[in-house]
């Protein structure tokens, strides 16, 4: 998750204050992870000084949160460059994994006692999701998809790897 | 989950053998499912999952070890019997093949109800409520044929429900939906069992099918293998909903072993 780009796109669709950008950010994309003010107010910072937000009149009173920001046509730019790319697919969780079976086959641990505890570890994570889907709000229901499928594709690795334990073991001794 | 679990098995498998000519499916599975419990069973091509679901289900006797449907022996009985119990007290939902084309949806599913001498008034009413439940009451009068997929296992779905059965068998009921679909499908399957106390036992490949479940074991070269139960999921549990998903893109890395597991690993 791009903070600052989130951040950005939700100024593309009005001017906001910090508190305002925060409120919006935990509710959409917070996901039980909130913003720090610190981090929002250092963020917008860093944007007006590259140029991709401006921020509008201090309004009268204390605080921080006097500024109303903007996003100028740079930021706007950057937004839809941002959107239009597709992210890199991400293999960091398979690459844990891997390191853990290729380990445990070196070191003569039982692997596929690992790829079970593992299996069971997924199994429960999208058992927990789908409950959630089933009684959540249609914003968690995606956010919930997203992860369903991420960890079955984990678990279709973790079967593949179960049935090749033994061929895996050989090619990893005979080195 | 919501339905929490009796303690006594509905149905059981105990140590159950089975083979087709020289080829072993089933090599000692054991299996018990509480009354009111979903179960998944998972396994890959070949395991024995569906040989188990067929012994459980009476459909296939064992050649050796017992099955158990509510304190008394089902492989012991004689076809007759048998082929009773599946009308009466069990449903089933396959990948598809289980509705007579030709017939109404309201046809298909009234049909095991007068089979077991419900009177014909009262089994299509009872069709017009399932088919309703299930979001087909504007379908009744349609050959299933000409149903899609969806409403097609929809149909099979309203139909294993409709007779109240203790337990529902299904073989991966959503084998051939696509995925939102066989989500509605499985939704429905689980909160219709569940609002009627059916038990539901389900053979899947599909780790987001099983995910429906208070339960999954697996099956690996003819036995069970695996147990996860549903305390597995206390931890973790899905009032913290934010937090869960939040959470999961670290979390499967790190879990801590849950108490099935460990046991599986010995």
């Amino acid at each position: 998750m791009s903070v600052p780009l989130t951040l950005l796109g939700l100024l593309e669709r009005q001017p906001s204050h910090g508190y305002d950008l925060k409120r919006d950010y935990d509710e959409f994309f917070g996901r039980g992870k909130q913003l720090p003010f610190g981090q929002v107010y250092a963020t917008l910072g860093r944007l007006a000084r590259d140029g991709r937000v401006e921020p509008g009149e201090a309004e009268p009173g204390d605080g921080p949160d006097r500024k109303r920001y903007a996003i100028t046509d740079l930021g706007r730019a950057e937004v839809d460059s941002w959107l239009a790319d597709p992210v890199e697919p991400e293999p960091h969780l398979q690459t844990v994994l891997f390191a853990k079976v290729m380990l445990a086959l070196m070191l003569g641990k039982p692997a596929a006692a690992y790829l079970d505890r593992q299996r069971a570890a997924h199994l429960v994570r999208m058992r927990d999701l789908t409950e959630l889907k089933r009684t959540g709000p249609l914003v968690d229901v995606m956010l919930a998809d997203h992860a369903l499928f991420h960890l079955e594709a984990d678990l279709r690795w973790i079967d593949l790897t179960s049935a090749r334990l033994t061929e895996l073991a050989e090619a990893v001794h005979t080195r | 989950m919501n339905t929490p679990v009796a303690v006594r098995p509905v149905i059981e498998a105990r140590d159950v053998h089975k083979s087709f000519g020289q080829t072993p499916a089933l090599r000692g599975a054991s299996v018990a499912v509480s009354a009111g419990e979903i179960l998944a069973i998972m396994g890959p091509s070949g395991s024995g999952k569906s040989t188990l679901l067929h012994c459980l289900a009476g459909i296939f006797g064992p050649d050796q070890g017992e099955v158990w449907f509510e304190s008394r022996r089902l492989d012991t009985l004689d076809e007759a019997a048998r082929t009773k119990l599946r009308r009466t007290a069990f449903g089933f939902v396959f990948q598809f093949g289980q509705l007579v084309p030709e017939l109404t949806a309201a046809d298909n599913v009234a049909m095991p109800l007068l089979l077991n001498r419900v009177r014909r008034r009262t089994a299509y009413q009872t069709a017009g409520t399932w088919l309703g439940k299930l979001g087909l009451g504007d379908k009744g009068g349609r050959r299933t044929g000409e149903l899609s997929g969806g409403e097609a296992q929809r149909v099979a779905i309203a139909r294993a429900l409709a007779l109240g059965p203790r337990v529902v068998f299904a073989d991966e009921p959503t084998g051939s939906l696509d995925t939102l679909t066989g989500e509605k499908v499985m939704d429905l399957l689980v909160s219709l069992a569940r609002e009627q106390g059916s038990t539901v036992v389900i053979v899947t490949h599909d780790a987001r099918v099983a995910a429906y479940a208070d339960r999954v074991v697996m099956v690996r070269d003819g036995l069970v293998s695996f147990d996860l139960g549903p305390e597995a999921s206390a931890a973790s549990a899905a009032s913290a909903a934010p937090a869960a998903l939040a959470a999961q893109a670290q979390a499967p890395a790190q879990a801590q072993a849950p108490r099935h597991a460990a046991k599986a690993a010995n």
